[in-house]
Formats: structure tokens, sequence, C-alpha cells
């Protein structure tokens, strides 16, 4: 299947056709400069030749228009390298809206990862081809990093906040992951494998899970056992504000400012309270920093999120809808 | 000027009285203030350091042979690397040019009789010592395995291995540079000799005055981050670490507001050391002087504010993104001015093939691929695919291997004869930089494809596909072994046995050819007065070239110059 000395990886996603089209440019560019730069040095070497040993050179001091020839011309080029590439980063850093969400989680050295039915993977991670797939990214330790050579996307896994990064796989087919951020003494072997399956394949595969404990059900369990629900009434009129169609709503928070209640804000709401008070509120949440792991928070995340089509409670103190906060 | 006055052909003497022979004994050499023997200090205490990483990166090299690692344990591994790095970088790399060549050179070069603060450049020596002497002491006792960049929270809180004497080596041996710098600064505006103006400084001294800026703005920070991380590692300071309500990214920022510069503060010497070299062996004056001179200090400053292209999929604001990768850019344009500017110095020149001058179309070469190769990594959308992989690996390797040593030992080759009075063999001297070229792509051109496909760096074992690359660089590093080491053996040899060089071997323009070689202590009998430009060898005719034609510049016109 692979050769003996590839000198480019596989093409499967909808990154890596954009990634190796301004590669092609790039090296198309850089090839033509670099050869400008040794065809010269090396004509002039001979041509230019010291003849006798007392010659010298023309006293040539130098010429203005080529100066501002040689600033104002790769000036250009450059800013063309960096536009395209600008281009391609902005559209890696905004996933579309539908995008089906897996959990994964590094830690000193193993991957941990968890489909959008709580189906968990170690080391490996299957997704359909074709669909939008976001990867959220938590770290339990050090900082790690998920990257997918075919698919020509990389991005840290950073401990003390989530980071996501989002792909489309073009192809089916089994292609490396790695750990590409040093994590240590096993770094090397933190890798796997991504298998992209056709849609039914994978829906089929998802399906006939066995290992799958259902994340919602799980994060409600947590919500009684780290009494989360003496504070966060469904109604709202407890001390902390209601979880009911929280997720992916505008929060409106204690400073006038609003924020978009994603994963990453749920995230830190447990772990630092008083980052964000909800309008209305009090900071008096004590946070669960060091309590609870990253795979509890998913769990009780998941739950939350499986809240979101449930009523927002009425209006707390002062005229604005109360979205809550754990 | 010159004590020795033996027409061209004939055979020359060693002076009288120099710097060498000026006092015997280890204390005139341990408690000397001249800044030409503490350059001395520096070479022998920096090439120890080059031995000790260069051992490490051949251990790595053997290593990779095999897809599952042939010689060590993943531990051991990881320390390997990350001592290479760190032996390499804080104690061969940033000291090479500056303390050796910038030392000997900067006050001879301006007509000096020393630097300004003679003892501070001694203190800076000792400094130095202390510094690497904490962290051999890491060494040997557990190791290192954070990778030189000490990442946070790994170098902090979850590393088992000897990190506070090294970050405590790190943090002291900052002050070397700090000292150095200030030294170079203060020397530069204040002790130019009569008529030595500041556009009749030779370029090596404008890239070293840049390079000064750099290490007294720059290694601060660095010493600061480092002590901070050490802080952590033993009082459980929450700065970087999360779980004490650190952030790892600050730690990041913090590193590579230094680290970034100090990339700088290794090639711009190099720089200088290459245009000083080019004209020399060209005999014609440097293309468009200002502009490469400007060029320095536009590196200098720019590159101050790029530190977060390291940091693309640390996932920064796409917006801090966007504005790095644009700076990055930027920075590339003074790089490009420079090599340019080399090149076309060699049009209509008269060039020989003089070892020193092969080290100097070597770094061209090599620089440039280097340069070229950094603008994908400076390009967001490739930087996703290609960071943390060999390629970034590939790119910094040529740009401080095939750069900034080609142009450290091509500056040695340079001087040495001024530095010692003695000529290498000439034969063996080009063979090697031959080799040393060969070995350098055959070792780093492949980890190029390697990065392409997707081989992370720090790996101490990988999938199978990648072997062939890795044997391909393993066995171009030990042709590259080869050629680091025959110049070690000759230039040793020729200390005692090599040919009498005479004051002005090439000859060349700059001041420090009108003095002995090797030079007395106080570099010149009575100060030079300076009354002619830079790379000018029409105007010249103590330089002996008097027999020669200088050929008509053709239809390119002075832009600016006395003829």
């Amino acid at each position: 299947m692979q050769s003996q000395l590839p000198l480019y990886p596989e093409s499967a996603s909808n990154f890596s056709s954009q990634v190796d089209g301004l590669m092609l440019f790039m090296v198309a560019v850089c090839l033509f400069f670099g050869a400008l730069i040794c065809v010269a040095v090396v004509y002039f070497f001979f041509r230019y030749r010291r003849k006798t040993a007392d010659e010298i050179g023309a006293p040539i001091h130098g010429d203005l228009r080529l100066e501002i020839t040689w600033i104002v011309l790769p000036f250009f080029l450059l800013m063309a390298m960096f536009g395209w590439g600008a281009v391609i980063y902005v559209d890696y850093r905004h996933a579309p809206p539908d995008t089906l969400d897996v959990y994964v989680i590094g830690k000193q050295w193993m991957w941990k990862l968890q489909q959008p039915n709580g189906r968990r993977e170690i080391n490996e991670l299957h997704v359909p081809v074709d669909r939008n797939v976001r990867l959220i990214l938590a770290s339990e330790d050090v900082i790690h990093d998920f990257s997918v050579p075919a698919f020509r996307v990389k991005m840290d896994v950073m401990p003390g906040h989530y980071n996501s990064m989002w792909f489309k796989p073009t192809k089916t087919g089994r292609y490396h992951f790695f750990c590409s951020q040093y994590c240590g003494t096993s770094h090397a072997i933190m890798g796997g494998w991504v298998t992209v399956m056709e849609q039914d394949e994978y829906a089929a595969w998802l399906a006939g899970s066995t290992n799958s404990g259902d994340p919602v059900a799980e994060g409600a369990k947590l919500y009684n056992d780290l009494a989360c629900n003496t504070c966060h009434l469904p109604d709202g009129k407890g001390r902390g504000p209601s979880y009911n169609g929280v997720y992916g709503s505008k929060v409106k928070l204690a400073d006038g400012s609003a924020v978009l209640a994603d994963d990453a804000y749920i995230r830190e709401s447990i772990l630092q309270p008083n980052a964000k008070i909800v309008a209305g509120f009090q900071p008096v949440m004590p946070s669960f920093q060091g309590l609870v792991t990253e795979d509890q928070i998913i769990a009780l995340t998941a739950y939350i999120k499986a809240q979101k089509d449930q009523p927002v409670p009425g209006k707390p103190a002062a005229g604005e809808p109360a979205t809550g906060k754990k | 000027m010159s004590g020795t006055t033996t027409s061209s052909g004939g055979e020359y003497q060693l002076p009288r009285e120099h710097y060498l022979n000026a006092s015997y004994g280890i204390r005139s050499w341990l408690l000397t203030t001249d800044h030409k023997r503490i350059a001395l200090l520096y070479l022998a205490a920096v090439t120890f350091f080059f031995f000790v990483g260069g051992i490490f990166a051949t251990l790595i090299r053997i290593h990779l042979l095999t897809p599952n690692g042939l010689l060590v344990t993943p531990e051991t591994y990881n320390k390997l690397f990350t001592m290479h790095g760190v032996a390499m970088v804080f104690f061969f790399l940033i000291p090479s040019i500056p303390a050796i060549l910038g030392n000997f050179l900067i006050p001879i070069m301006i007509g000096a009789k020393d630097l300004a603060f003679p003892k501070i450049n001694l203190l800076s020596w000792y400094v130095y010592i202390i510094g690497g002497c904490f962290v051999l002491y890491s060494f040997g006792t557990g190791g290192l395995d954070t990778g030189w960049t000490f990442y946070t929270p790994l170098s902090s809180v979850y590393s088992n291995s000897a990190v506070t004497p090294a970050v405590i080596g790190i943090f002291i041996n900052g002050f070397s540079s700090i000292l150095t710098g200030l030294n170079f600064v203060v020397t530069v505006h204040t002790m130019r000799a009569p008529g030595m103006t500041w556009f009749r400084l030779p370029l090596f001294v404008w890239s070293h005055y840049a390079t000064s800026l750099i290490m007294i703005l720059g290694t601060p920070v660095i010493a600061i981050t480092v002590l901070l991380a050490g802080l952590e590692r033993i009082f459980h300071f929450g700065f970087f670490n999360p779980a004490y309500g650190g952030d790892p990214i600050l730690f990041q920022h913090l590193f590579w507001f230094y680290s970034h510069p100090a990339v700088y503060i290794m090639i711009l010497p190099a720089m200088g050391v290459v245009s000083e070299i080019i004209p020399t062996f060209v005999r014609k004056p440097i293309f468009g002087y200002s502009f490469v001179a400007a060029s320095s200090i536009g590196i200098a400053v720019i590159g101050f504010l790029v530190w977060a292209h390291h940091m693309f999929v640390t996932g920064e604001a796409t917006y801090a993104a966007i504005a790095f990768s644009f700076l990055s850019y930027l920075v590339a344009i003074p790089s490009a001015v420079k090599v340019f500017n080399w090149t076309a110095t060699l049009y209509k020149g008269s060039i020989s093939y003089d070892t020193p001058m092969l080290y100097a179309l070597g770094f061209i070469g090599l620089f440039t691929i280097g340069g070229l190769t950094g603008l994908f990594l400076a390009c967001l959308g490739l930087d996703i695919h290609l960071h943390d992989t060999y390629f970034v690996i590939a790119h910094f390797h040529y740009i401080m291997v095939g750069g900034a040593v080609m142009g450290y030992v091509g500056g040695l080759h340079f001087w040495w004869p001024k530095i010692t009075g003695r000529l290498y063999p000439e034969f063996l001297a080009r063979a090697a930089a031959i080799i040393l070229f060969i070995g350098f792509n055959l070792t780093f051109f492949p980890q190029f494809i390697l990065g392409g496909l997707g081989m992370p760096r720090r790996y101490h074992n990988y999938p199978p596909e990648f072997q062939v690359l890795n044997v391909m660089s393993t066995a171009g590093a030990s042709i590259l072994a080869l050629g680091y080491l025959l110049p070690m053996l000759y230039l040793t040899w020729s200390m005692r046995y090599g040919k009498i060089a005479g004051p002005n071997p090439w000859p060349a323009t700059g001041l420090e050819w009108k003095t002995d070689s090797p030079p007395l202590t106080e570099n010149f009998r009575e100060t030079p007065e300076v009354d002619w430009e830079p790379y000018d060898f029409v105007h010249r005719p103590d330089l002996g070239l008097t027999g020669s034609k200088p050929k008509l510049p053709g239809k390119l016109s002075p832009a600016h110059g006395d003829d």
C-alpha cells in the first residue's frame, strides 16, 4: 500500500486539496527564486573567475533601481502567499455549524475519543466520509497536539481549555494520526489511526457499539452526585442559573456583555465559575478545578446539551431572560 | 602601522611581540582583559560545547536508522535531543560568532585598543562558564528531557529530569549575552578611530550592532521566563500550569518573545561575516552597502514582532495569527535584500576560490533554502500541516547550521591568519568546505520531505514508511561529521606548523588587516586614521594590487562612493 519512498502524503480531506494547491504555488515561486540565486552565483563564480593575481573587480557600489525592484517585487509575492494562507486558516479556524462532534482527550500517553452517542475509543477515531467533523480537544496533563497528515490539519491540545479543529474527510481509508507536540517519554507512540468510513457503515458501526455508556445519563448522575442540583434548579429559581435551553444560546452576563454558551463556556463555568457571572446571579459557586476529570466535564456538558430543548425558565430579576449557567 | 613590511613574494616572519607572546602562564589567560585573549577563551569553551552537542546529534542520527530506534530507550532519546538543543542553541550558536569573532575583531575593525569595558568582557566569559557548569551538571545528573523549548507544564510539573539546574544555568548564561551586547554597543558608539564614520563601519560591525540590540533587549525576557518555570517547578507557583491557575500559553509568548529574535542573534553575525568575505574575494565594494547595513537593523527590529508565528496551532486568536503571519512575511524582505546584494556583488568581480569564499557561497545557497522554506512556515494555511514536523527541523537547521555555522566556520578560516598569524593547508580546507556543504544537504534535505509527509519531530520511533529518508539523513550526517572534524584537526595543526600569514594575506580592505598578524596587545602601534571608504580596492595602493585595471562598470553606475 505504502511505497518504500513516499514523497507526499495521501490527500483525504477538504483541506488537503486546499493546502496542496497553496503548497504547489509556494514551491513554484520558491524554486524560481532559489534557482535564480543559485544559477546567478554559479554563473558569476565561473564567469568572473580571477584571472591574474593582482586583478580587482569593477568598482560598482550599487544601483537604486535594482534595490527597489528586489524590495517591491518580492513584497507582492509575499503578500500573495500571506493572503492565500490566511484564507485557508480562517476557514480552518471557523467550523461550519453542522458538525459531527467528537471529544478528544489527550493524556500521557494515549488518546481517549468519544463519539456523539458516547461510544468510546482509544487511539482510534472513526469518522464518516463527506461529513463535517469537529474535534473538541482537551488535555488532562501537558500540551499534546492532534495531527492528521493526510488531512493536512493539526491543533494543539491544551490543558486548561478546549481547542477545536474541523475537517471533512473526502476519501475512505485508514490514516495515521500523531501527537505532534512533544509531551514526554512516550510522545512518539502517542498516535493511532483515523478510519474514514462510508456514511452508512459509520452509522452501523456507531450503533453496534458495545462499550458506550450513555453520556447524558452519566452526566445526569454526576449532576446529582456533585450536588449541582442544589443550586442549579431547572426553573431558574435556585442560587445558580438554570441550564435549561442554555446550550447554544447567548448568555447575558453581569457586566453587560453576552457570550455564546458552547462547550468551552460550560467547561470554564465548572472550573472557573467566577470568570463569567450570569446577569442577576452572585459569584457564589466554588471551583470544581481538580474535582472533575475531563471525561466528567464532557458527560456534564452532554447532559446540559440534552436540556437544550427544555423551555427556558422565566426571567429572574430585571427584564432580561436569564439563560442559565452552571 | 604594520610592523611587517615584507613585499609580496617574500617570506613573512611572525612579529616579535604580539598578544599571544605578551605574557605566559595560566594566570595570564584566566585573568586577561585583552579582548583577543578572551575571544580565544570563548573559542575553547564554545568548541567544547559544540563537541558535546555534536555527540548528542550523532547518537540521535544513529538511533533513527531503524523505525523502532536502534540505540537508546525513549527516555534517553528525549534527553539526547533536548541536550543537543540546549548545548547548541544557548552555548554554541548564540555565543559563537559574537563572543569569538566579534570579541576579537570589533575593536580592531574600528581602530580601538580594546572593548569599552575589558573587565566586564572577562566577567561575561566567567558568567558563561558558570552557566555552562550548571547545564553540564544537569546533563550529568539525570539529564534533561523537556525539549530545548521548556514548554510548560511539561517542564514545570511533569518532567522527572534535572530541569532546575538547567534553567538556572540558562538564566545565568543570559547575563553573559547581555554583557557582551552592552560592551559592543558602547564600544561602537564611543571608540571608533578618527575617520571611522558610521557609514565606513564594516558590515560585520553593523550586524553585530544589530545583534547586540537584540541581546540587550531580548535576553532578560528569556532569563525571567525560564526562572518563572523553575519557580513553578520548585515552589508550585501558578504561572503556567492551569492546575495552579496559570496559563501554558503565557510561557510560549514569553519564551518566543526572546527565542525568535535569538534566531537573529545567531544569523545576523553570520551575515556580517559573509558581508566581509564576499567583497574581499571578489575585490570590489559590496553592492548596496547602505541597504545591507540597514537590513540588519530592519531584521533586528521586525524580528521582535514575529514571535507568535511559533504558535499558530495553539489555538491563539485567528486575528493575532493573521497579524503575526503578516509581520513574519515582512521580515523576509530585509533577508532577501541581503541575498540579492551579495549575489549582485559577484557581478563583474574578480572571484577567487579561497576557502572563506567557498563558505560564503555555501552560506548564500543554504541560507536561501532556509529562508525560502521559512515562508512555508510563516504561511498560516501551510503551517497547520507542517508545524512541529521534520519540515521545521530541516528549515531551522538550514538557517542555523547552513547559515550560522557555515558563517562561523567561514569566518574562522577568513580571520584565522589574523588570530594565529598562520595559514591553514588550503587544499584540505577547500575539501572540508565542500564535504560540509554536501554532507549538510544530504542530512537535512530529506527532512523537508519527511516533514511534508507529516513525520512529527521529537519521535524516538516512526512508521516504517519513513525509514528510507531517515537512513539518507543519517548517511549525510556521517559526511557532515567528517566535514566538522577536518577543520578541527588542521586548524589545530596550523597553530604550530602553519605557514606564516603576514599582516594581510588575502588581501582585504578592513582596518584589522592593517596591523600585524597576530596583532599587538594594544592592536595598533598608533591610533589609525581612516580615510578610505569600506571595501574600496581602487584607491588602496597599500594592498599591493598594482597591476590591476578595474573593469568598467558597464550599465551599472555607482550609487554612492567617491569614484
